[in-house]
């Protein structure tokens, strides 16, 4: 077609050119660069969330299951109006899920609730945190275990006593240089006034999921909390199978028990939510699909507009070097010599743009890596297919201008002045 | 014979009027031989030059280039010849401005795929020959006017074309680095080469064999040197 030397002549006169025109080249490829650095960040951040994700849903035991009244997932315009009007998880549905499923090992309601205001102790003070009301289940449910101290008994929870088990970074705050335990604290709720408890243990500390610690919280005997918050009747409802192959028989069991519950004749869907790690892990995957989506789009939109700079500054080009063009032809080169030199120096140009764009989106991912926890990285593949893509957005939007440039009469061309 | 001519016409049909730029022209000329066309001003002198330097083709007649009939050739054809048998000079030199003279001069030998060693050295000895060696690393607007012509000669010699043709090389030069330039053309055909020129001015025609003068299209007359 053409000969090599030739494709390094063009190479090196593309350089030539965009070195003559810094600012103009730049601004012309910077589409490309947006679109490439678009795929590359993101691509390094997913897979830096996909390996800690993985990582981290594993931590939590794979072989857990949630009950909850709508459904896990992401839900962009909220729960359905179904949804808000299903009754909520009991802690009776719990009591009878653990009594009357064979596989379930253990039942953990926790009661999330609406939260409280602060935790204090003497001048230390938290305000964003979990309190969370638990059944002494929860070490076991959740494979979180005490680290000092002690974990709630039954008579904690019979009694309603005002004793705390802490998190991680709740303790750190508090009690920077003190041993916790037997200490007073002092919660103060959104509707209640300060109350004291006194901190009987500290949960060992557990890693941080998508860069949100686990530590944060305090949790409360399930019936105190009751007590600070009667009308909270919705519970998160965690089940451990005896062991891990009973899981789906588990989920069975679950179901059934919670249908027969409510009364649901055979042909009404289940209005209770069941879901279990691997269905977690499935949600992951479509937020990660809908970032890639995204991506794509705005990928897609920077190599167009790319390109259509590209096409203008390439036309702009032929006018330009009509001359050389005609010097070119009179000295032997063909038509289809001139159509893949300006092909060539298109591709040039938006290929610098995705090497640029590569070299900003994996800076864009170490920083990323650099002030969260996400292990940022991107495999060869995706720096390959955005350099093609970049090149191709050359090559698409070049062919006009460089048949352009072939279809001049070399005689009018020399004549251009 | 290197170029024979047969009833060359060019019409150029500018809306309903046409322009005979060329009228029955028939030419032969012989390899070595070093000829000059003289004319005046839209004669056809150019008109001739770029159809015997195959950048146009004829609107009737025949053009044998080495017995070759170059005016039924597509365009691949041409660009073929243009590069390997012909080394064009033009008035205003035609460099490319980006490019080192060295590169310039090369250029012709890019499309035909010549290794780069050999580009290399063919540009050196070509630069030798217009006496720039010490010249080969600059860009044109580095150069004299008279030394932007020397590249431009190199460039169309380094192929080793069977015919350098030259459209008023001295045109844009000062009297002196004409004289110069003509000594190089002198030079080369004393080598063999085969070399038209075309030019206004008579104290250049002479230092061709052979003047051809054109009118309206047409050849005239010719003058050969007697020797
Ligand atoms: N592309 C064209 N379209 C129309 N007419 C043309 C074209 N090119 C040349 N001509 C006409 O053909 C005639 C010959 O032109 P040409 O350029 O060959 O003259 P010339 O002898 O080289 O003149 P000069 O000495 O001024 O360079 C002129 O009348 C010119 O106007
Ligand atoms: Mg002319």
């Amino acid at each position: 077609m053409i000969n090599i030397f030739e494709i390094r002549e063009a190479i090196s006169m593309a350089f030539a050119a965009i070195k003559a025109h810094k600012m103009r080249a730049f601004l012309t490829v910077l589409g490309v660069l947006i679109g490439v650095t678009t795929v590359i960040a993101m691509v390094s951040i997913i897979t830096g969330l996909n390996k800690s994700m993985a990582q981290q849903i594993e931590s939590l035991g794979s072989d857990v299951i949630y009950v909850t009244k709508s459904e896990i997932g992401i839900q962009f315009e909220g729960p359905s109006e179904e949804e808000r009007n299903r009754p909520p998880i009991t802690f009776e549905d719990a009591m009878a899920v653990e009594e009357l499923c064979p596989s379930v090992e253990a039942v953990s309601p926790q009661n999330w609730g609406p939260g409280a205001k602060t935790v204090k102790y003497r001048d230390n003070k938290v305000s964003r945190f979990q309190l969370i009301g638990v059944m002494p289940s929860y070490e076991v449910v959740n494979n979180n275990y005490i680290e000092e101290g002690r974990f709630f008994t039954d008579s904690d929870v019979n009694y309603r006593a005002m004793v705390a088990v802490l998190g991680y970074d709740v303790v750190e705050v508090l009690f920077p240089n003190l041993d916790p335990i037997g200490k007073e604290i002092s919660i103060a709720g959104r509707n209640f006034a300060p109350k004291r408890f006194r901190v009987i243990g500290v949960m060992e500390e557990r890693p941080s999921i998508l860069g949100e610690s686990q530590n944060n919280f305090v949790l409360l005997p399930h019936d105190t909390y009751k007590k600070l918050y009667p009308e909270e009747k919705e519970l998160l409802l965690v089940a451990k199978p005896k062991n891990p192959e009973l899981l789906d028989q588990a989920i069975d069991e679950i179901t059934q028990v919670m249908r027969i519950r409510r009364g649901l004749a055979a042909d009404k869907p289940n209005n209770f939510a069941v879901a279990t790690q691997d269905d977690i892990m499935d949600i992951y995957r479509n937020i990660t699909k809908a970032i890639y989506m995204v991506m794509v789009v705005i990928s897609s939109i920077g190599l167009l507009v790319g390109g259509v700079g590209v096409m203008n500054i390439m036309l702009v080009s032929v006018t330009e070097r009509t001359r050389e063009i005609g010097i070119r032809k009179a000295i032997g080169a063909r038509k289809r010599d001139v159509l893949w030199q300006f092909l060539i120096e298109a591709m040039t140009l938006s290929g610098s743009g995705g090497i640029l764009g590569i070299i900003v989106g994996l800076l864009l991912g170490q920083l990323v890596a650099a002030v969260t926890p996400l292990a940022a990285g991107v495999s060869l593949f995706w720096i390959i297919l955005g350099f093609s893509f970049s090149v191709s957005v050359g090559l698409i939007f070049g062919i006009y201008p460089a048949y352009r440039a072939a279809r001049l009469d070399p005689i009018v061309s020399l004549r251009y002045e | 014979m290197l170029i024979r001519t047969q009833d060359l016409w060019k019409i150029y049909e500018m809306g309903r009027e046409k322009v005979n730029a060329l009228r029955e022209v028939s030419l032969e000329i012989e390899k070595g031989e070093y000829a000059a066309i003289m004319g005046p001003s839209g004669s056809g002198k150019s008109t001739l030059m770029n159809l015997i330097g195959c950048l146009d083709t004829p609107t009737k007649g025949d053009y044998y280039l080495n017995d070759k009939l170059v005016s039924q050739m597509n365009d691949d054809e041409l660009a073929r010849i243009r590069n390997k048998e012909i080394g064009f000079v033009f008035q205003t030199f035609n460099l490319l401005a980006r490019a080192t003279a060295a590169h310039n001069v090369e250029l012709p030998l890019v499309y035909n795929g010549t290794e780069s060693e050999v580009r290399k050295r063919k540009a050196r000895e070509a630069l030798k020959m217009v006496d720039l060696e010490d010249r080969a690393t600059h860009k044109p607007n580095e150069l004299s006017g008279g030394e932007r012509q020397r590249v431009a000669l190199a460039r169309a010699l380094v192929n080793n074309p069977a015919l350098i043709l030259a459209d008023e090389p001295t045109g844009n030069l000062d009297t002196k680095t004409g004289h110069e330039i003509m000594n190089i053309f002198k030079k080369l055909h004393r080598q063999g080469n085969t070399l038209i020129i075309v030019t206004h001015e008579h104290d250049i025609a002479t230092y061709a064999d052979r003047i051809i003068y054109i009118r309206d299209g047409a050849i005239e007359k010719e003058e050969r040197k007697k020797n």
